[in-house]
């Protein structure tokens, strides 16, 4: 069990919480498998460090430790307080259906790993999946982004996109600077503290969050 | 050398004739476990297939000889596939390079032979669980056949028995994660063609949710007694190949070998029954979800594996 491994094995599980993401039928368990996956995230740049064979330098222990307060705690703390609250029905209702949708995001892995594989690098990258579960990451958010109705599941789509900008931001993480991820971070909370009182203003409006329902003019 | 080797074979070739209904005993006797009860003795599996085997068989007057061939040629699929699977050693009876296609494909027979003797019945139940069965195999065979291919670019070859013998073992640090993938995979399939829950559940009793028991009502006497033995011998080589890949040996002496794989395979049917007393099965339309799952973790560790993006 080399450290190496390690850092695939997690790398791939986060590829397969996108899936199960995908296939879950119910908005809080989204919530929870997003929550997993940022936690395993948080750990990513210490093993980057590790990996390279220095000590964990400050700068990815706070970006450690700011995911980890952000993402794990605070952001699903407030989804799963809207989904509480929201008192409406918590099935995921997608546009396409879960089989579907599962193969569909299956498809965007292989065709994310394809173009990864042609991807010139400036830098030799820890691990060699890390470019193509960024891109993946992102494509899989996206892909929740657009095929599911409800509000709550469009702002966990966006989280895992943002988890994709941040798996590539890994490869860099030297290069950034920390005030650039910590702007990320906080732009980030901000994002999702604005979506979840929209979504709460669309619940009290209209009695749903289903946005599919928000382009059809209605006169009354 | 060779006369020690041939007794080993063949006592190996009689442990695994007789172990598989002491794996059905051990699932149910964790089942009875975990919820408090004894459960019936450890040889009843084997009292159950003597009883059955010295009853008479009934057979309907609707039925052709479809229906008599149905359970035998079950059986023989399944015994012809025992000798190309390495089921304790890591060495097959037989094997020759492209043998897997063969063993996937003597699976598929049996069941074919299951369903063939299902319709010919003419029952409506027996037509539906025909349909179940034919639908949710098509649905697991891409899972299998992505996992072999995963351990056929690992091992660079196409015998079953290299495939999950020690060279496996050799080849397991470059393939790393991709192997618990296939592990993965490989057990929802287990679980699916032996018709253990979530799939289906061997112990229910209401015909319209059955998927294997409702097909096998109308058998009786010895031919039940080839169905639910060939059921269990299909248990034993599939799990025997998934335990191939979850723990690959090196190559060592089958004297410490085989007593290894059989606790291991002890261990598979203990978690089996954990699986079964733990959750109930999923709903009908829910299954396919489950099965696409295997299939995607499969195809996923056939992208790692043949793209080569772990170290």
């Amino acid at each position: 069990m080399s450290a190496q491994f390690i850092t695939d094995a997690v790398l791939v599980l986060v590829i397969l919480l996108n899936l199960g993401m995908l296939a879950s039928s119910r908005l809080a368990t989204g919530v929870k498998l997003f929550a997993l996956q940022s936690l395993l995230l948080a750990f990513l740049p210490l093993a980057e460090e590790v990996l390279e064979g220095q000590s964990p330098g400050l700068h990815a222990f706070i970006i450690g430790a700011g995911t980890l307060a952000l993402k794990v705690v605070l952001i699903p703390y407030i989804l799963l307080r809207i989904i509480r609250t929201g008192e409406v029905h918590r099935e995921v209702e997608p546009f396409i259906g879960f089989t579907a949708s599962v193969f569909v995001g299956a498809l965007l892995v292989i065709g994310s790993f394809a173009v990864a594989m042609r991807l010139p690098l400036p830098m030799v990258p820890v691990s060699k999946l890390i470019v193509p579960v960024a891109l993946s990451t992102l494509l899989l958010g996206m892909l929740t982004l657009v095929s599911r109705l409800k509000a709550i599941t469009q702002v966990i789509g966006f989280l895992v996109l943002e988890n994709g900008v941040f798996i590539l931001g890994l490869l860099l993480l030297k290069q950034t600077p920390l005030l650039v991820e910590l702007g990320i971070l906080l732009d980030l909370f901000v994002g999702v503290f604005l979506m979840a009182i929209v979504v709460y203003h669309i619940r009290r409006e209209f009695d749903h969050m289903d946005t599919h329902l928000l382009d059809a003019l209605k006169e009354s | 050398m060779i006369l020690v080797r041939v007794i080993a074979a063949i006592l190996e070739g009689v442990l695994v004739l007789a172990l598989p209904p002491m794996l059905m005993s051990i699932v149910v006797k964790t089942k009875a476990w975990f919820a408090g009860r004894t459960g019936p003795p450890w040889f009843q599996p084997y009292y159950d297939l003597h009883k059955l085997l010295n009853k008479g068989a009934v057979y309907s007057r609707t039925t052709t000889w479809v229906f008599r061939a149905g359970p035998i040629v079950n059986l023989a699929a399944l015994l012809t596939a025992a000798t190309l699977v390495p089921v304790l050693s890591s060495h097959s009876v037989f094997g020759f390079a492209g043998d897997v296609i063969l063993v996937a494909y003597l699976f598929a027979l049996g069941r074919l032979f299951i369903v063939l003797a299902a319709l010919d019945t003419g029952s409506s139940f027996e037509g539906m669980g025909a349909s179940r069965e034919v639908t949710f195999g098509t649905m697991s065979e891409p899972a299998l056949f992505l996992s072999l291919i995963v351990l056929a670019s690992a091992t660079k070859s196409l015998q079953l028995s290299e495939m999950i013998g020690p060279q496996l073992f050799a080849a397991r640090g470059a393939v790393g994660p991709a192997l618990l993938l296939v592990v993965g995979a490989l057990l929802i399939v287990l679980l699916t063609e032996t018709c253990r829950v979530p799939v289906d559940d061997p112990a229910t009793h209401l015909e319209l949710t059955m998927i294997h028991e409702v097909m096998v009502l109308d058998h009786s006497g010895p031919d039940f007694a080839y169905i639910t033995y060939g059921a269990a011998l299909k248990f034993l080589l599939l799990g025997s190949i998934l335990l191939h890949v979850a723990f690959p040996h090196p190559a060592q002496s089958p004297w410490i070998d085989v007593p290894l794989r059989v606790i291991e395979l002890a261990g598979l049917a203990a978690v089996v029954g954990v699986i079964e007393c733990s959750m109930a099965r999923l709903r009908l339309n829910r299954v396919p979800l489950l099965l696409a799952g295997a299939t995607v973790l499969a195809a996923l560790a056939a992208v790692l594996a043949l793209t080569g993006s772990v170290t």
